[in-house]
């Protein structure tokens, strides 16, 4: 899955700072139909975490009322240096991940 | 209520010069003054979310182009890099689009340019119109001339597509009977419905479309404009789309190409 | 199921509207027109039944959650929503989780996030799909269980042309 994630150059330890993802996904809502009148299954990223350092610092639970090409932007704050980790899943089991490192300057 | 609107239009926007209530009358050849890319009569929402390189959805079909742009295909097992290098070398190609193919005499976009490559030089099964590769390759490389001025040609091979192109932009089409000019160029700015009229230049392409929920060519667009009027659309890869945008391209020499644009 | 019942409702609503009309086509051709039903159902009248799911019957209070949205979506395919909650995410103070609602939507829960005491600010930017014009509600849970609700409304419209590309 293709996504993109923007995190500050460097932070602030201890101060929040945003993290912006935009992931390309098509949302499929279930209520569509193809051409030959048959629904098209629902299919959207049902869950989205955020990791630092393998801590669980974020979670958030989409649904099919988020636009396509799902675009995020939450805050977090950072101890130390570290590796922020995004996964997230969809309906049909298919994961995504991406690591951006971040620097914590004091 | 679209029909009563698109009646209003018509009425004021006929071919006759100085109209009353203002529309402007235009000449054949003349182009809208002061030229505007499209992105001049999207409200200021959806320039911000254009101008965010986050925010924009087309740029994932961007970084999607920029994985392909690298990746080998077809029995020859060549990259889009193999031959091209850097994509950096793609700097201006958009904005030569459309152009006649020397070797087949055909008049190709850029898309059709992309296919071509991809079967005759990659080896490599085709790529369908508007199909998800084929849009992220077109959105990369048109990418790579962001912000430089359409330069296409029109002379030579070119000249017959770009006067079929601009007779057809003149043609009235249609159960409402409208000819892309009585918009484009004689009603742009105005309202219709909530959206306003742009000059249809076609800069900002290909596009993520909020409507379509995605990202799509310049060609789908035209295709949904022929809907609009409740015209025929032809298909894909259509002579008369390519020669159409070869008009649009020409009509907007020098307005920068802003894509991936963000539009309604 | 509670999205039942909103329906339920709404059907009432138009049994009774349409009970009315009956009636109307009795009148003079002028009081027709004056009284003619055409007002959709108001602004957010489905979540006296959708709140209490959420919270699961603990009481809400309007405050400290601002819904930041466009009050006339250029597209409702995608309409930018910022959620804002005041709070200082403290240890001893903070946001447990932010859900944004909607009564109109075929689904209510358009988005839930949980912040931890990582959170740093309660803040949470996305885009969204609307089903119509509607008024969204968005639930802030905080650390010492109490609910706090804030909301926005935004008139949606399609686009000109029906897109047949």
């Amino acid at each position: 899955m293709v996504a993109r994630v923007r995190v500050p150059d460097t932070v602030k330890r201890g101060e929040p700072f945003d993290v912006r993802i935009a992931i390309q996904h098509v949302m499929e809502t279930g209520y569509r139909f193809d051409n030959a009148g048959r629904t098209i299954a629902k299919n959207v990223i049902h869950t989205l975490v955020a990791r630092y350092d393998g801590i669980e610092v974020y979670r958030a639970e989409l649904g099919s009322g988020i636009a396509a090409n799902p675009y995020l932007q939450f805050w977090i704050t950072a101890p130390a240096s570290g590796m922020l980790e995004l996964s997230w899943v969809d309906d049909a089991g298919v994961a995504g991940r991406e690591r951006v490192p971040v620097t914590v300057r004091d | 209520m679209l029909a009563a609107v698109m009646a209003a239009v018509l009425a004021s926007a006929g071919c006759t010069a100085g109209d009353a209530d203002g529309a402007r009358a235009i000449a054949p050849q003349a182009r809208p003054q002061p030229l505007q890319q499209g992105s001049a009569f999207m409200p200021p929402s959806l320039r911000a979310m254009q101008a965010d390189e986050l925010e924009n959805p087309g740029m994932l079909w961007v970084a999607r182009g920029s994985k392909l742009w690298q990746q080998a295909e077809g029995t020859d097992v060549r990259s889009c890099a193999s031959c091209h290098g850097a994509v950096q070398s793609m700097r201006g190609a958009a904005t030569r689009y459309p152009q006649v193919d020397r070797a087949s005499g055909r008049l190709l976009n850029l898309e059709a340019r992309i296919m071509q490559c991809r079967v005759e030089r990659q080896k490599a099964p085709p790529l369908a119109w508007e199909s998800e590769p084929l849009l992220a390759l077109g959105a990369y490389v048109a990418f790579q001339s962001q912000g430089l001025p359409m330069r296409p040609s029109v002379e030579g091979a070119a000249r017959p597509f770009f006067e079929r192109g601009r007779e057809r932009y003149h043609l009235r089409v249609g159960q409402m009977n409208l000819s892309c000019s009585q918009c484009h160029d004689a009603s742009w700015g105005r309202q219709l419905g909530p959206e306003t009229i742009s000059q249809g230049h076609g800069t900002g392409y290909p596009v993520y479309r909020l409507e379509w929920q995605g990202a799509g060519s310049l060609q789908r667009r035209l295709r949904s404009c022929l809907s609009g009027v409740r015209a025929e659309m032809f298909p894909y890869g259509a002579e008369e789309h390519l020669e159409l945008e070869l008009y649009l391209a020409w009509r907007a020499e020098g307005l920068a190409l802003e894509a991936p644009g963000v539009r309604r | 199921m509670a999205a039942d019942t909103p329906m339920k409702e709404r059907r009432r609503q138009v049994l009774a509207l349409a009970g009315g009309s009956a009636v109307l086509s009795l009148l003079p051709p002028g009081a027709v027109q004056a009284q003619m039903p055409t007002a959709p159902p108001p602004l957010g009248s489905g979540y006296a039944l959708l709140v209490p799911k959420a919270t699961q019957g603990a009481p809400v209070r309007a405050g400290r959650v601002t819904v930041d949205a466009p009050a006339l979506a250029d597209n409702g395919h995608s309409v930018p929503v910022r959620i804002v909650v005041q709070s200082a995410m403290r240890p001893d103070d903070h946001v447990r989780s932010i859900t944004l609602l909607s009564d109109r939507n075929p689904r209510p829960v358009i988005v839930k996030a949980w912040l931890g005491l990582r959170a740093g600010r309660a803040e949470l930017s996305t885009r969204v799909r609307l089903n119509g014009t509607q008024r969204l509600l968005a639930l802030a849970e905080m650390s010492d269980g109490s609910w706090w609700s804030g909301q926005a409304d935004v008139v949606v419209t399609e686009s000109a042309c029906l897109d047949g590309s």
